[in-house]
């Protein structure tokens, strides 16, 4: 538990220890298709590293993902038809942009939630603080009773 | 002996804690000024017995006794001398101890500057720092002793992990914990005026400063960790939307808010109770940081669930501070009086709006980091939620914020006017307009977003010049009546324009960088050329060195540019015997704002070796930005008015001296 914890703080401290990603040998001879595969190895989570993609990351794992994914775009596949390819194979785990489904609707729903709530509290703030000075200045600008009788009684002696 | 001390110390600092979370607060009650009093002597003693704690750490590690647990499993008897001093904060049980030595430092300051107080709120304040306190020390004796000993003590220790071996170390975390723990003290003054009942605007006058202390830390210290990791990880990315920097992104985003609800609140004597609910909510987020670190439940949630003491143990922390703080708040606050009116189109509408967005970038930074772990515990499924969702919920958030940023400070308070505003800020729309233009024109089209970007970010530079130049009154009049204007106006102005101008410059750094960043991937031999952007960058040899706890394999390149040599640059690969781990030292070679930055690979057999060559342009804009907004934050920290212990305004003095 200890060294775990040592492990977690390195992460604080640098993330995690990687140095190179991508191999020269990996590159694919057409420039296009090259720069789909970076594209997309933007979007996989490497996963057995802490939270990155497997273009960043130089662990086993990530160049044979990133060699799968040049495998595929090599035999014609379309980018959804990779990510959906790897997904059958690993799980929405690989997922670091997580696809809108039963489980990760609330992710996506909450900030902008949050925005709308904040504009919807802040407009009723301030139709009750209004409303409320109002009525203040209502209350303090009309007559009491006693006041009333003054005035009417300084019109009578008129 | 040493460590028994240190342990020791550590007792008495958690003996004095607990009796200053008592006494004080009883003496406000029964305003006995006696007992109110207790609060600044244990707290001045309190951080002298924490520090003599740290001390003893420092004097295991300096000295390398490996009979100390913590000592053998982080140093090493030929480590650097400077990292035998960083090594002591460079794991778990250390950085704890720095975590409450900074607190206790706080609240030492608070005790020490603190006489123009009034003696209730400071009793209670330092009250409430003393909780706080008193949960972490019970957390560092119970679950994490750094004085721990072995029964046999190894000859040698297992070293620092090696990517810690780094100057970063020195510098990053004490920054990040002075801005981290620096919130606790807003914290405090908000449960303060919670229990007390009332605030006025001395308390915000009091708690700005504080808040704005720890702002600029925590501003330079995740400047500072955004580099490390760019120079030390050897890949050329500077954030990465891990959940730990995420959870020093959160404090930030809502200590950011309150800075500005402050203000509100010091000069109209608005938004209270929202200014008191964004403190509680800051340090809470501090808080959360520092239990999703601590605790090892980002590594797995297993792994939390396998071994909780130490997690539970900081969970009950967190539940207790922020539910107890809260609480509080929902109990007390409807009772603390609403203050001045304003109308939405004013300085503190424009003020509201900057703590909406900021809010909610906060939330959904939150939900991002939070909700893989939740969905996890809850159903076991498995998701990720990395960059490329922050960057598509975050990124749009700070559109509407920074087309704001100029207006703000162009809005009069109470009642602004929006087009009078707007026509001021005439100059700095053409200005966007012409760089939008031009860079459109430069990149050949291209993506439509980042001419876009960068005219917003000229839009807040250029913004934040004309703020001042309308309050100095430069081309309206006399020039000399200007500058004698300028160096009159409050260096809080000047702070605003700094820190405001601080955003745009990060923003045109970030654009370019991940706009047109170049890379090349190539594996070399000897003599090889390779060019990346304008650069033609030769591999002159390969060398081996020996370095003092470490093997390192050192590539020397040559850089030119239109055939004149520019400089050069010898990244390197370090190996490490004792944890059997290998680092890159990247090289980085500074041209204007910009880099060109090469990392090594591995090498073939055939002598060849990896290289991986990146030209970054106006990189060093990403953290410049953020040092323009610490230095604005202290301009305005240095402003009298605000100045802890400066109560009486200058002209007081200059009306004293007898008449001539």
């Amino acid at each position: 538990m200890a060294r775990l914890l040592a492990l977690a703080l390195i992460a604080v401290l640098a993330f995690s220890p990687v140095a190179f990603a991508v191999q020269p040998d990996e590159i694919m001879s057409d420039p296009a298709q090259e720069a789909r595969a970076r594209a997309l190895s933007r979007e996989y989570r490497c996963m057995v590293c802490q939270n990155q993609s497997i273009d960043d990351s130089d662990a086993p794992l990530a160049r044979d993902l990133r060699l799968l994914v040049r495998e595929r775009i090599a035999a014609g596949d379309s980018d959804s038809q990779v990510t959906d390819f790897l997904v059958t194979r690993y799980g929405e785990f690989v997922l670091l942009n997580p696809r809108v489904s039963r489980e990760t609707f609330l992710l996506w729903l909450i900030p902008p939630m949050a925005l709308a709530g904040g504009v919807l509290a802040l407009w009723m703030h301030m139709r009750r603080r209004r409303s409320t000075s109002q009525s203040e200045i209502a209350n303090t600008l009309a007559l009491t009773p006693e006041e009333k009788a003054k005035l009417e009684k300084l019109i009578a002696a008129e | 002996m040493i460590a028994e001390a240190g342990h020791y110390a550590l007792v008495l600092a958690l003996g004095l804690a607990i009796i200053q979370s008592i006494v004080p607060m009883l003496g406000a009650r029964w305003r006995d000024a006696g007992l109110m009093n207790v609060a600044r002597s244990s707290a001045l003693a309190q951080f002298l017995f924490v520090a003599l704690s740290f001390g003893a750490l420092t004097m295991l590690h300096v000295t390398s006794d490996f009979s100390v647990v913590n000592v053998f499993e982080n140093s090493h008897s030929l480590k650097p001398l400077i990292y035998k001093f960083t090594g002591v904060w460079g794991n778990h049980e250390g950085s704890m101890l720095l975590w409450v030595l900074i607190l206790a430092l706080f609240g030492a300051m608070v005790a020490a500057f603190g006489n123009n107080l009034p003696l209730s709120l400071r009793a209670n304040v330092l009250a409430v720092q003393a909780w706080i306190a008193a949960a972490f020390y019970l957390f560092i004796l119970a679950t994490s002793n750094p004085f721990l000993r072995i029964a046999s003590p190894p000859i040698e220790g297992r070293d620092l992990n090696p990517i810690l071996q780094d100057i970063g170390l020195a510098i990053h975390p004490p920054m990040l914990y002075l801005g981290y723990v620096g919130f606790s003290i807003s914290f405090s003054f908000a449960v303060a005026a919670l229990i007390e009942g009332r605030i006025d605007a001395a308390w915000a006058r009091w708690v700005r400063p504080w808040t704005l202390m720890a702002w600029i830390f925590l501003t330079l210290g995740i400047a500072m960790g955004s580099y490390w990791a760019y120079y030390e990880l050897g890949w050329g990315g500077w954030w990465f939307w891990d959940p730990v920097e995420n959870a020093s992104l959160m404090p930030w985003l809502s200590g950011t808010a309150l800075l500005h609800s402050a203000v509100v609140m010091e000069k109209r004597n608005a938004l209270k109770v929202w200014t008191i609910l964004l403190a509680i909510i800051t340090f809470s987020l501090s808080l959360l940081g520092t239990f999703l670190v601590r605790s090892g439940v980002l590594t797995s949630v297993h792994t939390f669930a396998s071994d909780p003491s130490r997690g539970v143990f900081i969970l009950l922390i967190l539940c207790f501070f922020i539910g107890g703080s809260l609480a509080l708040y929902a109990w007390r606050a409807p009772a603390l009086r609403q203050g001045g009116l304003f109308a939405p189109i004013s300085r503190e509408g424009a003020l509201v709006l900057n703590n909406l967005f900021l809010t909610t970038a906060c939330v959904t930074v939150l939900v991002g980091t939070l909700y893989p772990l939740g969905l996890e515990v809850l159903t076991g499924d498995k998701i990720s939620v990395g960059a490329p969702f922050f960057n598509l919920t975050f990124g749009p958030l700070f559109v509407p914020l920074l087309i704001a940023v100029p207006f703000g400070p162009l809005l009069a308070w109470k009642r602004g006017d929006l087009l009078g505003a707007a026509q001021r800020l005439f100059a700095a729309g053409v200005a966007a307009l012409i760089v939008v233009a031009l860079v459109w024109a430069w990149a050949k089209g291209g993506a439509a977003l980042a001419p876009l970007a960068i005219g917003l970010a000229v839009f807040v530079i250029v913004g934040a010049a004309v703020e001042l130049i309308e309050r100095i009154g430069l081309l309206r009049v006399p020039f000399r009546t200007a500058m004698h204007r300028a160096i009159g106006l409050p260096r809080s102005n000047w702070g605003t324009a700094f820190a405001h101008a601080g955003l745009g410059v990060a923003l045109i750094g970030i654009v370019c960088e991940t706009t047109w960043n170049s890379e090349r991937i190539a594996s070399l031999k000897q003599n090889d050329i390779v060019t990346v952007a304008d650069y033609s960058v030769k591999l002159e040899s390969l060398i081996q060195r020996q370095g003092p706890n470490y093997r390192e394999q050192i590539a020397q390149f040559v850089v030119s540019r239109d055939g004149q040599q520019v400089g050069a640059m010898s990244p390197s690969k370090r190996n490490f015997a004792t944890r059997g781990m290998s680092t890159t030292e990247a090289a980085l070679l500074t041209r204007g704002a910009s880099q060109l930055y090469i990392s090594l690979g591995e090498a073939g057999a055939d002598g060849a070796i990896a290289v991986r060559i990146y030209y970054k342009p106006l990189v060093l804009l990403i953290w410049l930005g953020p040092m323009l907004m610490a230095f604005g934050g202290l301009l305005s920290l240095s402003d009298r008015r605000l100045r802890v212990g400066a109560p009486k305004p200058a002209k007081a003095s200059r009306d004293l001296q007898p008449a001539e």
